[in-house]
């Protein structure tokens, strides 16, 4: 009995399709299961003893905080409860189900669960940000150790860990340009952000936000940003640089120096977007570029892990010069005594309440000690290598291909265009991406700007087997054919899913759309004759 | 292949998912698509015509051994409603201007007019426009290039919608799709689509009398009511692009809280320019250039000469949007802004605005200057700030 149990699933050692076929329950939401009187638990009747002793409890709660009436609650058992969101999750096409190499710019890695059980514990779990730091010395420990990786990754010398997301951690980068600037009596002449077109687009957004006129470059003939449209927008009204390095296309800027030294000169500062940190982990740092300022996503590059809203962690970092204005507190350590400082007097403030999502900096020191410093390289190394895989296989698929720098490769993810194939077939980037999820794997629409046209940015990370990533590719060359032989079969799609193809028209008709049990409550009733 | 929907034969798969995409087009109400071939168009390409308008240019076309391809692209074009041919309503003219494509692929067929088979005239696209319209066709798709779409311009104007399958020599409007199956594609999602999306674009010709003699010379003509596909975005982190709308009060804002007094303003021609006007509650002349003054209509529909005597005493700015599908800064369509204007207002002053998908839609390809004037488009070329919205700008390269 040599037989190999597998080869059924393998043809030519690449793996067939999987036979999938998503979970539909048809489940009500929540609200609709109420059943007034229903409970998940009944708590005992108070004895009489005990009420005699304590009183109402409740009396000491002042008239102004009370509500007038108790929360629209939906009343229902716990079983209920369970079925009703195990139905759910069974209708999702989570990270932990699929080969999520499609949601590039994400960094999808695979997030340890050992790593999930720290967070979780009641040692991390039930403490409190109003404790004395004296009781909390343990994880202002691991976020003053985080601290100092993150210094030696980034060669910065500071850092911040207190906003909550990677825009949260570039807008307290704007902050810090603008008190920067504002500490020399140059903020009012200083009123213009210079980035690119294939940077994080949150650089543009939270420089607009800040009341920055945003100034974008464009790619040179060679993808790469054009230095000679740089110095024709530098000036005097420079504030900053803010650029994403390798930009979303995965391409890695060489003259990135000469750009900061550029901007330097014109008497601005360079802020480095290190969202796409993952594929020069240990081999390239901000320092060395001659950065003033940067910051990492702990949920993406530092798996914390990425995905379904959060929570995530953004460290802002910053050099001697530009760390007096980072958000306080930060952690300082005195003596062997950890403790919060707030002695930055020229503080941007604060970012967030408190510290920044403490159990999501405790992920992020669990994976860097995982992995050491040679463990971060080498991840970087799996990643750029399983990037340019892709890259090779992806370009043997008809109707695809990699504009921009073409011919070269990339870091550690690519932007695709399926031009060709839509100009031949019909068949759009968005209509692959939900064909594709007929074979169980996610992909992702959204590369703002839209530049690129009909996009598809994969980012495989170094979580991903060479198999998945077989698989993968199976799934997208089998959806460009068929886009080639029966396009309609594409268009229609996704036939295997939990839903099927849906009208994205009365999106544009707020009347017929809610976001809130409450606000489709509302539209129903004015909508409703009567 | 073969499991998308498990336990259906493929067949009933086909079915069903083509009730399912076009159930918002009924049988009963067939959808009138007018359909236009200008068998003649792109005929003289190959053979180094400079255009097929004119009467005799075609023959002469023909007479140098060019092949008709029009017919072809239109074939192409239309193949893609092909599956919704059981809801369509094609009125179009007779033999080579559409019928014998449109009934080969096997839709339905209204024949409307008369024509001289082999040797077809713009009158006879003219008076198809015109019937169209009469008959209250849900879209015109045509074949041809700008001289066509001028043709059909003039006819119907902004009253019906219009799509272009580019198929001539000459292609600088805005208001044909990328190529023929693009334009299938674009059709087919208006057709079927409860809230279809529509939007002015460019009607660009050359004078192809004088092109002939080796001047060149393009004209904004209008604009013809066009439709597109939007694009729809998904994800949490999705920014759903402004509207075109909204982009333009944005870019409109700037333009004019930056505007300074007792300068004059030379709006260039164009939907972004007018916006200016409109947020000022003033009339813009879509394809001539007018001027401002402390936000009051100086001028409008100004000619060259009128420009310079303006400028012989007063200081003012360009502002200027590209035009057409190549994004023309000069030289195409507004040619009132001559090389003598603009030397005389200064490059420095020219401001350059424009929405960002227009920007996008250039893939890379350079703003362009064609002024007439070599040494000035020099200057005007390297890299200029497109102003894309309030506060917001790109750098992007001028050519020539």
């Amino acid at each position: 009995m040599n037989q190999d149990i597998t080869s059924k699933r393998y043809k030519y050692g690449k793996p067939k399709l999987r036979r999938f076929h998503q979970a539909k329950w048809d489940e009500p939401i929540i609200f609709e299961l109420h059943t007034p009187g229903q409970r998940g638990v009944l708590p005992p009747p108070i004895e009489d003893e005990m009420l005699a002793k304590t009183g109402d409890v409740f009396a000491a709660l002042p008239d102004e905080i009370r509500r007038d009436e108790p929360p629209a609650l939906p009343e229902i058992s716990q079983g209920q409860v369970q079925r009703h969101y195990l139905r759910l999750s069974q209708e999702n096409l989570g990270a932990d189900f699929n080969v999520d190499v499609g949601q590039g710019t994400c960094t999808m890695k695979y997030s340890p669960k050992i790593n999930e059980h720290l967070a979780r514990s009641p040692k991390m779990s039930a403490l409190h940000p109003l404790q004395d730091v004296s009781a909390v010395q343990g994880i202002l420990e691991v976020m003053y150790r985080l601290e100092g990786f993150l210094k030696s990754i980034s060669g910065m010398d500071r850092f911040s860990m207190q906003p909550c997301a990677g825009s949260s951690a570039i807008y307290t980068n704007v902050s810090i340009i603008r008190a920067y600037h504002r500490a020399r009596g140059q903020a009012e002449q200083r009123d213009e952000i210079i980035t690119t077109i294939f940077s994080h687009p949150s650089n543009a957004a939270c420089a607009k936000t800040a009341g920055y006129k945003v100034i974008t470059l464009y790619p040179d003939k060679d993808g790469y940003p054009d230095i000679g449209a740089l110095k024709s927008a530098l000036s005097d009204r420079t504030a900053a640089l803010m650029i994403t390095n390798p930009e979303d296309t995965g391409i890695y800027n060489p003259r990135i120096r000469e750009f900061v030294d550029l901007v330097h000169q014109a008497g601005g500062i360079c802020s480095y977007d290190q969202a796409n940190a993952n594929g020069i982990l240990g081999i390239t740092r901000a320092r060395e570029a001659g950065f003033d300022l940067c910051h990492f996503n702990l949920h993406k590059t530092f798996s914390t892990p990425h995905g379904c809203g959060g929570p995530g962690g953004g460290a802002s970092g910053a050099t001697e010069e530009l760390a007096r204005f980072l958000p306080v507190p930060v952690v300082s350590n005195d003596g062997g005594q950890y403790f919060l400082d707030y002695d930055l007097p020229d503080s941007i403030g604060k970012m967030t309440p408190f510290y920044g999502n403490a159990a999501v900096m405790l992920r992020a020191y669990a994976w860097i000690m995982s992995l050491g410093a040679d463990g971060l390289r080498e991840a970087a190394e799996i990643a750029v290598l399983n990037n340019n895989y892709l890259l090779d296989r992806m370009l043997k698929i008809r109707g695809v291909s990699a504009p921009y720098a073409e011919g070269k490769r990339r870091i550690e993810q690519v932007r695709y265009s399926w031009e060709k194939l839509t100009e031949e077939t019909g068949v759009l980037s968005e209509q692959i991406g939900l064909r594709a999820a007929d074979f169980g794997v996610h992909y992702w629409t959204s590369h703002h700007p839209f530049v690129v046209p009909e996009p598809c940015t994969l980012e495989p990370t170094e979580s991903y087997s060479l198999r998945e990533l077989d698989e993968y590719l199976s799934i997208l060359s089998h959806v460009a054919s068929e886009a080639y032989q029966d396009p309609e079969v594409v268009k229609t799609a996704p036939h295997n899913s939990t839903i099927h193809l849906v009208d994205h028209e009365p999106l544009d008709d707020p009347d017929q759309w809610a976001t809130t049990w409450r606000a489709f409550r509302r539209k129903v009733s004015e909508n409703s004759p009567g | 292949m073969g499991y998308y929907l498990a336990g259906f034969p493929e067949k009933s798969v086909r079915e069903f998912t083509r009730l399912i995409r076009f159930s918002n087009v009924t049988a009963v109400n067939k959808v009138k698509l007018g359909f236009i071939v200008n068998p003649v168009a792109g005929i003289g390409g190959r053979v180094g015509l400079k255009g097929s308008d004119g009467s005799d240019i075609h023959l002469k076309a023909l007479a140098l051994g060019a092949v008709p391809r029009a017919g072809v692209r239109a074939a192409q074009a239309l193949r893609k409603l092909e599956l919704l041919k059981d809801s369509i309503l094609v009125l179009t003219y007779p033999g080579e201007m559409g019928e014998n494509i449109a009934a080969s692929i096997g839709f339905d067929v209204k024949v409307l007019g008369a024509i001289k088979q082999g040797n077809t005239r713009a009158t006879d696209t003219i008076n198809a426009a015109r019937i169209m319209l009469e008959l209250d066709c849900d879209l015109i798709l045509f074949a041809g290039g700008d001289g066509t779409a001028r043709d059909i311009y003039n006819t119907v104007g902004q009253m019906v919608p219009v799509l272009g399958i580019p198929a001539g020599v000459k292609i600088h409007s805005a208001a044909f799709a990328r190529n023929p199956s693009s334009a299938g594609e674009i059709a087919h999602q208006f057709l079927t689509s409860s809230q279809p999306s529509i939007r002015d674009a460019e009607v660009m010709d050359i004078d192809e009398a004088l092109y002939r003699e080796g001047t060149l010379s393009s004209r904004l003509y209008g604009y013809l009511r066009v439709p597109f596909i939007k694009r729809y975005l998904q994800g949490v982190k999705t920014a759903i692009s402004p509207g075109e709308i909204t982009a333009l009060v944005d870019i409109a804002s700037e333009v004019v809280i930056s505007m300074k007094p007792d300068l004059l303003y030379l709006l260039a021609p164009g939907t972004t320019t007018r916006a200016v006007t409109t947020m000022l509650a003033l009339e813009k002349t879509l394809l001539g250039v007018d001027v401002i003054k402390n936000r009051e209509l100086l001028l409008s529909d100004a000619n060259e000469s009128q420009l310079l005597e303006l400028l012989e005493t007063q200081d003012g700015k360009i502002i200027v949007t590209p035009i057409g599908g190549q994004g023309f800064l000069f030289g195409r369509g507004n040619q009132q802004i001559s090389p003598h204007v603009i030397r005389k207002i200064g490059t420095d002053n020219i401001r350059i605005i424009s929405i960002p998908e227009k920007i996008f839609a250039l893939q890379g390809q350079p703003l362009l200057v064609d002024t007439g004037d070599t040494s000035l488009d020099e200057e005007l070329s390297g890299f200029k700030r497109v102003i894309t919205g309030s506060g917001e700008s790109i750098v992007y390269r001028v050519s020539t």
